[in-house]
């Protein structure tokens, strides 16, 4: 699994809600089945103006020069910020792929889905839930500062300004573990193959139906 | 202390272990498996060196990438193509049971589990897609999960997870004639918001939900998701008895008798305490629509499009009405559309057929539809369908008559709405572009998306009644 210590990074902001995965990486693109080059079709339908297909030499396609990944200031950013709800919808793992790939690794967010949530741990992307108030204010200074910079420090929680005052976050321990260690989470649980083991043999006792074979 | 709603009880039959930071390991007695969530877990564990840990708690389906005409020909984008490809031969190199495209049972995930006892009272069922808490209708644990996910699953049996917290949202009152669970559900959603159920297992339960078929449970379970909430939940009752006994993989004689006095304990207790609880009167809810481009942008049928002066968030609503291509203020039943898809594993189930059925016979698809369809959720739903004749009613009234599959609910096939069109659709989810780019979905029931083919646009079912 990807690691996430700390990052210095730019910061876009896509000021919307409810952002679903099918507009973070729409569905064409999910034929793939490889877990990596998502990047350059991350938002595919405002990003572009034309339709998207796998397999298309995304530099020949025109831009949508208002969508925010678009303008100059804000390119290479590393850092998302956005409003409540972000990644509803699909369960889909691409969405987190896609961000990944194209450079954002951390997302400011009100609030998250669960499902989206839970995938960027898995790979690399540290989602950070902020106050309204807080998300508010860092869109108005992101706004009104071309450039605008943070710095985030997992371990420490925390979040540097670039006038130095810091803001912490919270994260539940055994995520923030896994992300700064680059843990294989399969690894970790095969490290209780003896308790499963034992918990399936009683359950297979207690409800020998559920382990009927499907043919 | 209180006693334990129905999740708790689940949760605690499958927790293995319990970590000092709070997370729990969590054993998955099922996992369904589809083309286009699973090929990178099956290569993480080949990288890996590892194999499935219970090769049989696995059962995997095409229904994303599949067409629903011309089967005989295969499936014309290669891309599409090899994603099926690769299911079958990542589920034979490993032994793991497919229903492939050629086989009478295939069909969308969401519909086959529940048809033939693959999913069953009191388990944990998990699949790469968020819609698997359709499987909560029949009061097992089912939540969808990313790839990664998967790959653990198919490695080790079990999950990592946090506990999420109960809600209970109990709907009272009789539901008025025309009125589905679709319907339930949209008002339901139109309540809480799309995000109100985030970090909650949601139990639907009180007297129309008692009342409601298991398939009518299932449209609800289905659609949790788009409430925020991963996992749907109803309690076991005859109702659901009387469906999961005679399932094809579920269990039979001696062994039904205990199955069947264990899963009479599958409810919440009486004193059971909920984090949150929601009330819904049945009676007020009627025929719902969707005029924007989240499912909670909802409003009844003779309702009108809200404006965004009078709003708590102008702009998102703003927004939604320019990608819909509707004006504030406009009735609801002046939305007219190009094209009408009735499927998804929300509402493909053989009575949403019949449902949609009745509506249509004797009548005709209006001409300024382009496209009406109905895509039954399985093979076996459409060959009861058949039996039954209501192929014949949609196809004398116009419709097409398709194989079983996802189709127009994501547009992954070449099911899909051109840009600017307009569809009325059974389906789930009206994100921008989620029907195909451009394209303008608004979801409603069976019976409102059959009655939107006849009229071209949204009707008063009322005026079918006596049908």
């Amino acid at each position: 699994m990807k690691k996430f210590t700390t990052l210095t990074g730019l910061v876009a902001p896509l000021d919307r809600s409810h952002v679903d995965t099918d507009a973070i990486i729409p569905k064409q693109f999910l034929k793939s089945i490889k877990r990596s080059g998502f990047g350059p079709n991350l938002f595919d339908e405002w990003r572009y103006l034309d339709h998207g297909e796998p397999g298309r030499d995304n530099s020949l396609r025109p831009l949508n020069e208002e969508f925010v990944l678009n303008q100059a200031r804000y390119a290479d950013a590393s850092i998302l910020l956005t409003r409540s709800n972000f990644g509803c919808g699909s369960s889909r793992e691409h969405a987190p792929w896609a961000l990944e790939d194209y450079g954002f690794k951390v997302i400011l967010a009100e609030s998250f889905a669960d499902i989206f949530y839970s995938n960027c741990f898995k790979n690399g992307i540290l989602p950070i839930t902020l106050s309204a108030e807080q998300i508010e204010s860092l869109f108005n200074v992101v706004l009104s500062n071309p450039g605008y910079s943070l710095h985030v420090d997992l371990e420490k929680q925390l979040i540097r300004y670039p006038d130095d005052s810091e803001l912490s976050f919270d994260l539940d321990p055994y995520r923030k573990e896994c992300l700064l260690d680059g843990l294989d989470e399969i690894g970790q649980t095969l490290n209780h193959a003896e308790e499963i083991r034992s918990f399936e043999a009683k359950h297979q006792n207690n409800y020998p139906w559920l382990f009927k074979e499907v043919k | 202390m209180s006693g334990k709603t129905l999740y708790d009880k689940l949760w605690e039959a499958h927790e293995v272990r319990k970590d000092t930071t709070g997370t729990s390991l969590l054993y998955i007695d099922r996992q369904l498996i589809h083309e286009v969530t699973s090929p990178q877990a099956f290569e993480g564990l080949r990288m890996n060196g590892r194999q499935p840990w219970r090769v049989n708690a696995n059962v995997a389906v095409p229904d994303h990438n599949i067409p629903t005409k011309d089967r005989e020909k295969g499936i014309e984008d290669p891309i599409s193509r090899l994603q099926v490809e690769t299911l079958a031969s990542n589920t034979s190199e490993y032994g793991i049971t497919e229903f492939d495209m050629s086989d009478p049972r295939q069909g969308i995930v969401h519909v086959i589990g529940l048809e033939q006892g693959i999913t069953l009272p009191g388990m944990t069922v998990v699949c790469g897609d968020s819609h698997t808490s359709t499987h909560g209708a029949v009061g097992a644990l089912a939540f969808g999960i990313g790839t990664s996910e998967v790959e653990h699953v198919l490695a080790t049996q079990c999950l990592i997870q946090e506990k999420s917290k109960n809600m209970l949202i109990q709907i009272d009152g009789k539901l008025q004639i025309g009125v589905s669970a679709k319907d339930v559900v949209l008002a339901v959603i139109g309540k809480i918001g799309t995000a109100g159920g985030t970090g909650y297992a949601i139990e639907f339960g009180g007297e129309t939900i008692r009342e409601m078929s298991m398939e009518g449970r299932m449209t609800v379970c289905n659609m949790t998701i788009e409430a925020g909430a991963r996992a749907g939940l109803v309690a076991v009752d005859e109702t659901t008895i009387d469906y999961v006994r005679t399932r094809n993989f579920g269990p039979r004689g001696e062994e039904l008798e205990h199955a069947m006095a264990h899963w009479q304990t599958l409810h919440s207790d009486a004193d059971a305490e909920y984090g949150s609880v929601v009330f819904l009167d049945a009676s007020e809810i009627k025929p719902m629509v969707t005029w924007g481009t989240s499912p909670e942008m909802v409003a009844p049928f003779d309702g009108f499009v809200p404006d965004p002066k009078h709003s708590k968030n102008p702009e998102q609503i703003r927004k939604a009405l320019a990608y819909m291509g509707l004006e504030a203020n406009m009735a609801i039943e002046d939305i007219r559309f190009d094209k009408v898809f009735i499927g998804s594993c929300t509402n493909s189930r053989i009575e949403d057929l019949r449902e949609a059925a009745s509506i249509v016979k004797g009548r005709k698809v209006s001409d300024s539809i382009q496209l009406a369809m109905v895509v039954p959720g399985s093979g076996l739903v459409k060959a009861q369908a058949e039996l039954e004749g209501l192929d014949k009613i949609f196809l004398d009234a116009g419709f097409e008559w398709r194989d079983p599959g996802c189709s127009m609910c994501l547009a992954m096939n070449a099911d899909r709405l051109e840009p600017g069109e307009r569809c009325a659709s059974t389906s789930n989810r009206n994100f921008e572009g989620r029907q195909g780019q451009g394209g303008r979905t608004h979801l409603l029931s069976p019976a409102m998306a059959a009655a939107a083919a006849i009229e071209g646009k949204i009707t008063n079912l009322s005026k079918y009644e006596k049908n």
